[in-house]
């Protein structure tokens, strides 16, 4: 199995704070691995420190065998889209007013392969039907649990390779929950590696290979995630065992 | 005159101010929904291509291409398009530069503190106005009085298009605001809707980070609004210039003033609401102009500001409000 995301010691924070305490943690091609850890702990930090959006101050992080970003520099954000390295942000951050059309079409803004942007569109309503039906409709006017879908859906259009999701079930009903970790299975059945951040510990565990628990700002546990999900530091303190 | 032919000369000339007001008004809405600064410095940028565009007249002049005494004579479309793009693209790039050098290096600041550095822009440049008025140039009087208003020569011919015996008067300076101002509208606003880069400044302006998460190079994105904004503005001098036959280097302050006020009654950021609050704008002042008298113009202009502000902050065309992530 070869690593397609390695993040090696990685140093962040914001002004005099610093966030992450070398967080290491890789993800090999065609796995499912998730990051839990309770609020604040670095989890976004360490999506958007890959992404390009948040600068390193120590560490290395390589994709694809090549290093993307270190302490002083790397590869900017709008290029590493087209690398394949693509993330569903917390919070979803959709377009409001643009509509859902326009929202999945905007992350295919660097692609020029018409056929395979129709292909993937398709692939995006086959996975979330809703989105076909509310394709002319304003971004901003969907609901929750809807806008979590597009913002996947906009996702698959920029062509991942690797595809980082921070926290989908935040803030979602049960049963949006249940559809789009079933579509993030679905994803990684044909071939999409993922790197899930998550709060809700039982369902990524249930769903990746391996696990990484990061606690204010360093990887404390590390295992495959059917250990970690019977390991009682984890159900202390992330499954609500007392 | 009439009372009607009165009211339609108002309107004549409420429309043209306003479609003037309205570029600018654009330069203001556009930056301010890319990265949330209200460019206090942009009517002063109007300002300067006025400047510009005289000095090429008068280097025209000098040149012996251009008969600055007899233009009004015969109307010359080709020189005035020609000083729209100059003034234009020199308006855009200088608004570039300003944004490289000063806006980009405190764009995660405090809005406040870029605020105060836009105004110190400003001032910069209203100077930079003066010191060009005292160009050694015949347009600019020779650079005698430097703080004194330049005359802008004719560049079309002054008839009216209604027929001498008409009481109405519509010129050729009337239409060329129209000529001018409807299609750069028109393709700003198909240039937003359906290129690549203007895609991405819809994004950049509804949520920077996600746009950087589609491949946006949203520093791009920046510059091409800066460098838009400036153009329209550029355009508008030359238009404004031509509309009143004077320049002054103080002149950026009231026409961005009614700009500003343009864009937050159309609601900021929309560019929609810009066009629209133009067009008001323009026709309050000339129906105020007309019907209370011509120093109340500003009160009211102002009296306008302070009301949206008041009760409707997000302007006629704006959002309620503005979703931040
Ligand atoms: N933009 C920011 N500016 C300043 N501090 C931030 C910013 N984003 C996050 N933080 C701080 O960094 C720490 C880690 O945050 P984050 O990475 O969002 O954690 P998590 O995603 O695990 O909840 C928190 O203490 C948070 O307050
Ligand atoms: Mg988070």
């Amino acid at each position: 199995m070869s690593a397609l995301l390695e993040i090696k010691g990685i140093v962040a924070g914001y002004g005099s704070v610093e966030v992450l305490h070398e967080v290491s943690l890789t993800v090999n091609e065609g796995e499912i691995v998730t990051l839990i850890g309770g609020n604040g702990a670095g989890k976004s930090t360490t999506l958007m420190c890959t992404s390009g959006i948040v600068p390193l101050r120590g560490g290395e992080i390589h994709f694809a065998g090549e290093r993307i970003s270190a302490a002083g520099g790397g590869v900017r954000a709008d290029k590493l889209v087209g690398r394949g390295l693509v993330q569903v942000p917390e919070g979803r951050r959709i377009f409001p007013r643009m509509t859902v059309l326009e929202n999945l079409m905007m992350g295919a803004y660097g692609r020029d392969d018409k056929a395979g942007i129709a292909a993937d569109l398709e692939k995006v309503y086959a996975l979330f039907d809703i989105l076909k039906q509310r394709s002319a409709q304003l971004g901003g006017t969907l609901s929750g649990g809807e806008q979590q879908m597009l913002a996947i859906g906009r996702a698959i259009l920029s062509k991942p390779r690797l595809l980082m999701m921070d926290e989908p079930s935040m803030g979602i009903a049960p049963i949006l929950v249940a559809n789009i970790f079933r579509a993030v299975a679905q994803l990684n059945r044909e071939g999409l590696t993922i790197l899930l951040v998550e709060q809700n510990a039982n369902a990524a565990l249930r769903l990746a290979r391996r696990g990484y628990v990061l606690e204010t700002g360093r990887v404390t546990l590390t295992d495959d995630a059917g250990k970690l999900l019977v390991d009682p530091r984890v159900r202390e303190a992330y499954l609500g065992d007392s | 005159m009439t009372p009607t032919e009165v009211f339609m000369q108002q309107v004549i000339y409420g429309l043209s101010n306003g479609m003037i007001i309205a570029l600018v008004a654009l330069g203001y809405t556009m930056v301010y929904g890319i990265v949330e600064l209200i460019n206090f410095a942009h009517g002063d940028l109007f300002m300067l291509g006025g400047f510009f565009a005289l000095t090429i007249v008068g280097a025209l002049g000098a040149a012996g291409v251009l008969d600055i005494a007899h233009m009004g004579d015969h109307s010359n479309w080709l020189l005035l398009f020609g000083l729209v793009i100059a003034a234009g693209v020199f308006c855009g790039g200088l608004n570039v530069a300003i944004d490289r050098v000063v806006y980009k290096p405190m764009r995660k600041s405090p809005k406040l503190t870029q605020l105060v550095a836009a105004i110190g822009v400003s001032f910069i440049i209203v100077n930079l106005g003066l010191f060009w008025g005292g160009a050694p140039m015949e347009v600019f009087g020779g650079g005698n009085a430097a703080a004194a208003s330049k005359d802008f020569p004719e560049i079309l011919e002054g008839s009216n298009l209604l027929g001498e015996d008409s009481n109405i008067v519509l010129r050729l300076e009337d239409l060329a605001i129209f000529i001018v101002t409807i299609p750069l509208m028109i393709a700003l606003t198909i240039f937003v809707k359906k290129t690549r880069l203007g895609r991405g400044m819809r994004a950049t302006a509804q949520n920077p980070v996600a746009a950087k998460l589609m491949g946006i190079d949203t520093d791009r994105v920046i510059s091409a609004t800066f460098l838009i904004g400036g153009f329209l503005g550029g355009a508008a001098s030359v238009m404004w210039s031509l509309y009143n036959n004077t320049i002054s280097f103080q002149m950026g302050f009231r026409a961005g003033m009614d700009a500003f006020t343009a864009a937050v009654l159309g609601g900021i950021g929309s560019m929609p609401g810009a066009m629209l609050g133009g067009v008001l704008i323009g026709l309050i002042r000339a129906m105020s102009d007309q019907y209370i008298e011509t120093r109340w113009t500003n009160v009211v202009v102002f009296g306008v500001l302070i009301l949206i502000l008041v009760f409707r902050p997000s302007g006629l065309l704006g959002l309620k409000q503005r979703e931040k992530v």
